[in-house]
Order: structure tokens, then C-alpha cells, then sequence
């Protein structure tokens, strides 16, 4: 059991290009098409959950997937499993890149790529700023815009500019805040 | 902040934190390293900071982990890089267990699913500063090229579609025509 949770979490890792998000096709296709391990309405929760805890969406998973499945060993089991393809690879990459770091070719390639990390970052930052403005429903409008977040959102980002503090304190009191607000009020 | 030496300690509890205390996954911690790392710690350029993202993003599995991967090795070779991954991994690891062990009400807790929206304004600014500020690093060289790509990316993954890694080769195999052509102009 505890091997097939492994080698389950082990193609999760390897075959996950560009991220959590995009492991979670991959986790859907071997926890619940391949494996009988959760129900489709409980991998929905498992997605919500993973994305509203801290740390990376694809570890999350994992974790939750390996607990339900076998406990706590079933845990470590599924998080090892996700790791092990990235350890391996990514060692691999670095040696080349310690390697290679002075060639003209490879600086070449590495210019290039600088600039579509910003872009990549810059669009995930987009989706989650629309989520956070306008709510679940994906609809961009006035009518959908929600105030309090823009508010959350204005300040927090006036804050990091001008004082520079710790990208923590700012997300928690953002939260705080905007959750005060509404909870105070009864907004929804 | 002064530049110290890295260290295995301070490594870990650095990344342990940001593991522990970022909601939204890599794109979310990734940046948050980089501040961390590059702009505190001092211990990585700005420049090898981008190329490690770059290289993690091109990797398969969790963004998060492949990048602390690079970091770790970069900074402390293999141990660094074993040390880093571990400190990524233990937080999910803890509070995922936790959180499968209440999963039903932690779930039904207004108070908490209140908080975790309005959390959602100040990560999207926390992103939003940090891409302002790679973006600044990319424009400031002014040289076309990599504002063209960063531009023509963000275009092609958010307003298109098109595949994450698709753009990561087309903006290296770009980067990699640019130099060369450069190179040769240079010789003659």
C-alpha cells in the first residue's frame, strides 16, 4: 500500500510541469481515476484545502492524500514520493548550471528565460489579484468588485513599496483586517 | 543588511518560515525567497536568483521545492540542498496532518474562511511588489529584447493560453539567438 502511494506521488512529481496547479490534474488522474482513494467531491475539498494552506499547493496534496489513504506514514510516504523526481532532476540542473554559468550559449538561453520568469510570476500574481478583487465567480465588474479587498489591496501595496516590511505581517494583516470589516458589518 | 556567510541553520529556518507562513504556493513563495535571500540575506545576486527561478519553473514538480533545491546546493552543495528541501517539506507535512485530522470543522469555521479571503488582497499586493521590482531589474538595462520578452510572455501565457513550458523554450532558444547574434556583431 504504502509503496503504491509512493510510485502514485512519484509520476505526480515527475510529470508536474510549471507547478502545483498544474500537479493537480495529475493528482485527480491517481487518486481518484486510477487509485479509489478519494471521492471527486472530496478531492475538491482536498484542492480548496491546499490552496487555502500555507506552503507549496503539490505538498499539500500529498500530505492530505497520504493521511486519508495511511495515516501518518502514508504522509510521509506521498510527500517523499513528490519530492524524490525533483531532488534528482534539479540536482542535475544545478551541477550544469555551476557548470555552464560562464558560457556564452548558456547565457544566452538564461538571458532569455530571466525575463518569461517575471512574466510567469506577473500573470499567477493576476489570477490571484482577480480572485482576490472580485471573488469566485471569475465575472470582472463593477458590480462584482469588491471594496474592501480593493481597500486591503491599496494599502498593502502602499505599505510594501514605501516600508518594505516583512511579506508576512502585511498578508496576515491584510487578512485580519478585511476579515474584521466584513464580519463587523455583515458584509458578505 | 549586512552580507553574512550562509549557513545550514539560518537556511533552514528560512525557508521552514516561508514554507510555514505562505498561502498560495510557489508563485507566492518563490518571491518571498527571492526577498528573503537575495535581499536580505544577501546571499545570491538578484541575477542567479532569476536563473534559479527560471531553472525551477523549466524542472518538473512543485516550484517551491526546486527552487530550494538550487538555493541550497548553490549556497551549501549538496548538504545545502538536502537541508532546504526539508525545511520546504515539514511544514505542509505538519499542518496538512493537522488539518486532516479536523478536516470537517475546520472547514465550516466562518471566522477562519473569512480570514483566508480577505488574506487573498495582501498576497495578490505581495506579488504585485515583487513583480514591479524584477520587472524594474529587467527595464532598467534597457536593452529591447528582454522587455520585448518579458512582454510578449506575459501576452502568450495570460491573454493566449499558450503552455507554460512551450514559453520557457521559445524564450530561451530566443536568449540564445540574441546572444550569439550579439556575439558575432561584437567579433566583427
Amino acid at each position: 500500500m504504502l509503496l503504491t502511494l509512493y510510485w502514485a506521488f512519484f509520476q505526480v512529481g515527475l510529470f508536474a510541469f510549471g507547478g502545483g496547479l498544474a500537479a493537480l490534474p495529475l493528482i485527480r488522474e491517481q487518486v481518484v481515476v486510477i487509485h479509489p482513494w478519494l471521492s471527486m467531491a472530496a478531492f475538491t475539498d482536498l484542492v480548496t484545502i491546499a490552496e487555502m494552506t500555507p506552503g507549496p499547493i503539490a505538498l499539500n496534496a500529498a500530505t492530505f492524500v497520504g493521511n486519508q489513504v495511511a495515516g501518518i506514514p502514508g504522509a510521509l510516504v506521498a510527500t517523499l514520493g513528490c519530492i524524490t523526481p525533483s531532488v534528482i532532476i534539479v540536482l542535475i540542473l544545478a551541477r550544469l548550471y555551476s557548470a555552464w554559468r560562464d558560457r556564452p550559449a548558456f547565457m544566452g538561453v538564461l538571458s532569455g528565460l530571466r525575463p518569461a520568469a517575471v512574466a510567469l510570476i506577473a500573470s499567477a500574481g493576476m489570477s490571484i489579484a482577480i480572485l482576490a478583487l472580485f471573488g469566485e465567480g471569475g465575472a470582472i465588474s463593477l458590480h462584482s468588485l469588491d471594496l474592501v479587498a480593493l481597500g486591503c489591496f491599496a494599502l498593502s501595496l502602499f505599505a510594501l513599496r514605501k516600508w518594505k516590511p516583512s511579506p508576512i505581517v502585511v498578508m496576515f494583516g491584510a487578512g485580519l483586517v478585511g476579515a474584521g470589516i466584513k464580519l463587523l458589518f455583515r458584509l458578505p | 543588511m549586512k552580507a553574512t556567510k550562509p549557513r545550514l541553520l539560518p537556511l533552514f529556518l528560512s525557508v521552514l518560515k516561508i514554507s510555514a507562513f505562505t498561502f498560495g504556493g510557489g508563485y507566492v513563495i518563490v518571491p518571498l525567497m527571492r526577498k528573503r535571500f537575495s535581499e536580505e540575506l544577501l546571499w545570491v545576486k538578484e541575477e542567479e536568483m532569476l536563473d534559479m527561478i527560471a531553472i525551477a519553473q523549466s524542472a518538473p514538480g512543485p516550484i517551491a521545492v526546486n527552487t530550494s533545491i538550487l538555493l541550497g546546493y548553490r549556497l551549501l552543495g549538496l548538504k545545502g540542498a538536502l537541508v532546504s528541501v526539508l525545511g520546504t517539506a515539514l511544514p505542509p507535512l505538519f499542518v496538512l496532518t493537522l488539518i486532516s485530522m479536523f478536516y470537517s470543522a475546520f472547514r465550516a469555521n466562518t471566522w477562519i474562511a473569512a480570514l483566508l479571503n480577505a488574506m487573498r488582497a495582501g498576497v495578490a499586493a505581495v506579488i504585485v511588489d515583487v513583480v514591479w521590482t524584477m520587472a524594474q531589474n529587467i527595464t532598467k538595462k534597457r536593452r529591447a529584447t528582454p522587455i520585448l520578452l518579458m512582454a510578449a510572455a506575459f501576452v502568450a501565457v495570460w491573454f493566449l493560453k499558450v503552455n507554460i513550458i512551450l514559453v520557457l523554450v521559445a524564450c530561451g532558444l530566443i536568449g540564445f539567438v540574441d546572444a550569439s547574434l550579439r556575439a558575432r556583431k561584437e567579433a566583427a
